[in-house]
């Protein structure tokens, strides 16, 4: 092979390298991401149907419900204006508290009940995920409140 | 008074970086070796100063001195001593006077151990550093100064993240700085050579211990992070994908890429432009990881910075260092040179598919982790990209590669021939085919994911074998230990490393092929089955510690009737931040982990309880360890030593015979 062939040769295995790459990452990307939304929008029918999302919001106060199983829990996810009953099975992380901002992620099953295979561990007792915090903002600005049971937390305390 | 000295030191720290980062390059443009010598002096002073500063700040916490906020912020009365002195890098200040520190310790060390070097070198070496270390020293004095003070002091601490209350913390975070800082000096070598525009093999041959050192930190210190989410987070994974963990492992794709890169621009003389691209690349990613991971964009357990100023400082800072070094790059690169040519099957071509797919693999991981920030910034919406992305990207493009490691090695330089190589592997391929086939059915299930990495792990371990025997037959020596201890310390170095890789590679499948978990709730004197073995729960009662009260759960594991060991996990109550922990209690072994963890208190006594038994689990990090030890042994090569002796007698005249060798 000639120098200018073999750097052609070259060029061609990058270029079908970084062709496969891009073929994995968009087919990966097709089937994997994971949308956030909030309880309002849950409740405006824009989450897609079948496909697994994550849902975030307030966990309300008092709606923490166990069964006898001890491992299934049901509980109420809210951003002050809508409301989305939420079951999960297993173990929760040990900053779920009601009253506290949550992430869960799952399915939407028929009965509008939100099936979550996973309910995301925080880091910090005052520590506000930034989706939840904006969808707590979003709802207010909107000004709905029709769950009156919720008390939003003034942000991240200083206990200094 | 104390932490007014170390604010003091910082600011005289800058002082001293602004001369290393100006004077030095300038003598070196114009050839005036009285600015020169200031890199050397300025390199000690500096390290010095914030050593210094660094001490002030431990000794507040020893002290207990709240009327320092950083101080007050993250440690508290009750916590003791060792996590008061590792709360120093517990959250964003003094994380960033770590880092500082350890940027002037490789100063110091490269001061130490560059005699050898050119004046011109070694000055552009020091002054490209002092530069990157007075962006990180004007960052702390303008936006996040660890020592200011609090007025009036706090009675008490806020304490540090409890999930931080842990020995694997104390160590994780300086070792991953010192591979992330590592790179620095790999960077720097880079940028000199740039600068010079001379770039030769004996350059090569200089930067390479370096980028090594700094590669095996980087190892060790994500093996020691992947380990500590696997015992204090309570969830038992080990990988989770989580953008915090990109940030480290993409510098370290990189990196890999460029030790491999830096092997062919040494012995060969090619890849020149592309080995300096990574340098550039390598420590441009480790200063993203340290954006990523300080400023907040990202929402975890190390996200402390919440401050957009110091967000803003830090992307202006990126946007400088990488903006200037790849301008550089594009301006000085052509003068460099391509080196040798070499066909297709070679080792060098071997190399450069390596490298292709290595940072094929770090780009995927660069999208997957910075595409969710950008759709966020422009406002189209919240997404994720969670394991199942990265999974069915990454493995694809790391199979070829790890089976191109099997062959690699074994090839010639510049031609190799398949007849030939296809000659010297055959048993190697045989022998792993069919284990790979049969070693699933042997351990009780069969799935093509288990089989193709049984496959890849024992391919790379029976070709390394293959490769020592041949290198043995060529070293002189009688007896089979002599010529064993003939083989150089470089060649084990890599063997060592390849098979930690696999050794790696067995962890990860036999995880995922026969790891078991179970979430169950139990009773006092309930049973439940895992894998092999019966836990029993006997009870939970109180005990307390030194910053904490717990809850400690007693198991008692057997298997066929005898008892394996007696388990005790933990949950935890640390009043000062009143926030809950899970401490899982472990049972490791050789071939087994077993892992439990108290999940919630339900009525009666009873409480709902997470099982894991994990086969193999501990291989993953003594994978890491392995590759990490490899890269120790190659360090430790003679030739390093021996070049650097030759060179301190008579500096050109290898550098010229390295040079007129790749010409």
């Amino acid at each position: 092979m000639k120098p200018r062939h073999k750097r052609f040769a070259f060029i061609g295995l990058g270029v079908l390298v970084l062709g496969v790459a891009t073929v994995l990452i968009l087919n990966a990307f097709q089937s994997n991401l994971v949308f956030f939304f909030t309880p309002t929008q849950v409740a405006g029918g824009e989450v897609p149907q079948g496909k697994s999302f994550r849902l975030g919001g307030m966990v309300e106060d008092g709606s923490l419900v166990r069964d006898n199983d001890g491992l299934t829990v049901h509980f109420i996810v809210t951003d002050t204006a809508k409301r989305v009953p939420v079951t999960y099975k297993g173990i929760l992380p040990d900053l779920f508290k009601e009253g506290k901002g949550a992430v869960a992620q799952g399915q939407l099953g028929a009965d509008g009940t939100f099936v979550a295979s996973e309910v995301l561990a925080k880091h910090d007792e005052n520590y506000m995920p930034p989706e939840v915090a904006e969808a707590l903002a979003k709802a207010k600005a909107s000004g709905a409140q029709q769950s009156k049971s919720l008390v939003v937390p003034e942000g991240r305390k200083d206990s200094l | 008074m104390i932490p007014e000295i170390g604010h003091f030191a910082l600011i005289l720290a800058l002082c001293v970086a602004v001369m290393q980062g100006s004077l030095p390059i300038y003598g070196a443009a114009v050839g005036n070796s009285a600015l020169m010598a200031v890199a050397k002096p300025a390199a000690r002073a500096q390290f010095l100063l914030v050593l210094i500063a660094f001490c002030c700040l431990g000794y507040a916490f020893a002290e207990k001195d709240f009327s320092v906020l950083y101080v007050a912020a993250t440690s508290n009365s009750q916590l003791p001593l060792h996590y008061r002195l590792a709360a120093i890098w517990g959250a964003h200040e003094g994380s960033l006077l770590l880092w500082t520190f350890i940027l002037t310790l490789w100063m110091f060390a490269v001061t130490l151990f560059s005699a050898h070097l050119p004046e011109t070198t070694r000055s552009r070496i020091l002054g490209v550093m002092g530069l990157v270390s007075v962006g990180f020293l004007l960052f702390m004095l303008t936006v996040s100064n660890p020592f200011e003070r609090l007025i009036p002091a706090a009675p008490e601490g806020r304490d540090l993240n409890p999930l931080l209350q842990d020995p694997g913390m104390v160590i994780h975070p300086p070792m991953l700085y010192m591979g992330y800082v590592g790179f620095s000096v790999a960077f720097a070598f880079a940028i000199a050579a740039l600068l010079g525009g001379n770039l030769d093999a004996a350059w090569a041959r200089w930067s390479r211990p370096w980028t090594t050192v700094a590669w095996c930190f980087l190892t060790i210190g994500i093996a020691l992070g992947s380990g500590w989410a696997y015992y204090e987070l309570g969830w038992g994974g080990w990988w989770f994908w989580d953008p915090v963990e990109n940030a480290s492992f993409m510098p370290w794709l990189a990196g890999t890429a460029l030790v491999h890169s830096l092997a062919v621009t040494d012995k060969r003389g090619g890849f020149k432009v592309w080995t300096v691209l990574l340098a550039i690349m390598a420590f441009s990613l480790s200063l993203l990881g340290t954006f990523l991971v300080r400023s907040g964009v990202l929402t975890s357990v190390h996200a402390f910075a919440t401050d957009p100023k110091r967000g803003l400082f830090i992307l202006a800072f990126l946007a400088i260092v990488i903006g200037g070094s790849l301008a550089l790059y594009a301006w000085r690169a052509p003068k460099v040179g391509l080196g040798g040519s070499f066909a297709m099957l070679s080792r060098e071509g071997m190399l450069l598919a390596n490298n292709v797919l290595l940072v094929a693999a770090m780009g995927s991981v660069l999208l997957g982790t910075l595409y969710p920030l950008f759709l966020d910034a422009l406002d189209l919406g919240k997404i994720s990209v969670g394991p199942p992305y990265f999974d069915s990207v990454f493995v694809p493009l790391m199979v070829p590669a790890l089976f191109l490691m099997g062959i690699g090695p074994l090839a010639q330089w510049k031609k190799a021939s398949v007849p030939d190589l296809a000659k010297r592997l055959k048993w190697a391929f045989g022998v792993s085919v069919v284990s790979a086939l049969t070693l699933p059915i042997v351990l009780g299930s069969w799935t093509p994911l288990l089989s193709l990495g049984l496959l890849l792990a024992i391919w790379i371990m029976t070709t390394s074998a293959i490769g020592l025997r041949e290198r043995l037959a060529h070293v002189n020596g009688n007896s089979l230990v002599e010529r064993l201890a003939s083989v150089p310390r470089s060649y084990w170095g890599m063997l060592v490393a390849h098979c930690g890789i696999a050794v790696f590679i067995v962890g990860v499948t036999m995880v995922k092929g026969f790891e078991t978990e179970k979430d169950v709730r139990m009773n006092v004197g309930e049973t439940a089955s895992i894998g092999d073995y019966l836990f029993r729960f006997d009870g939970a009662q109180d005990v307390v510690g030194p910053n904490y009260t717990a809850v400690q759960g007693t198991f008692s594991v057997s298997r066929d009737g005898r008892d394996t060991t007696v388990l005790y996990p933990e949950k935890r109550r640390y009043p000062a931040q009143n926030q809950v922990m899970t401490e899982a209690a472990i049972d490791p072994g050789l071939l087994r982990d077993l892992y439990v963890s108290l999940g919630e208190p339900l009525d009666d006594g009873a409480w709902s309880v997470r099982l894991y038994h994990k086969p193999f689990i501990d291989w993953i990090w003594g994978g890491c360890f392995i590759m990490a030890l490899g890269g120790a042994l190659a360090i430790s090569d003679r030739r390093y030593r021996l070049a650097w002796r030759r060179q301190e007698q008579a500096v050109p005249v290898p550098t010229r015979a390295a040079r007129r060798k790749v010409a």
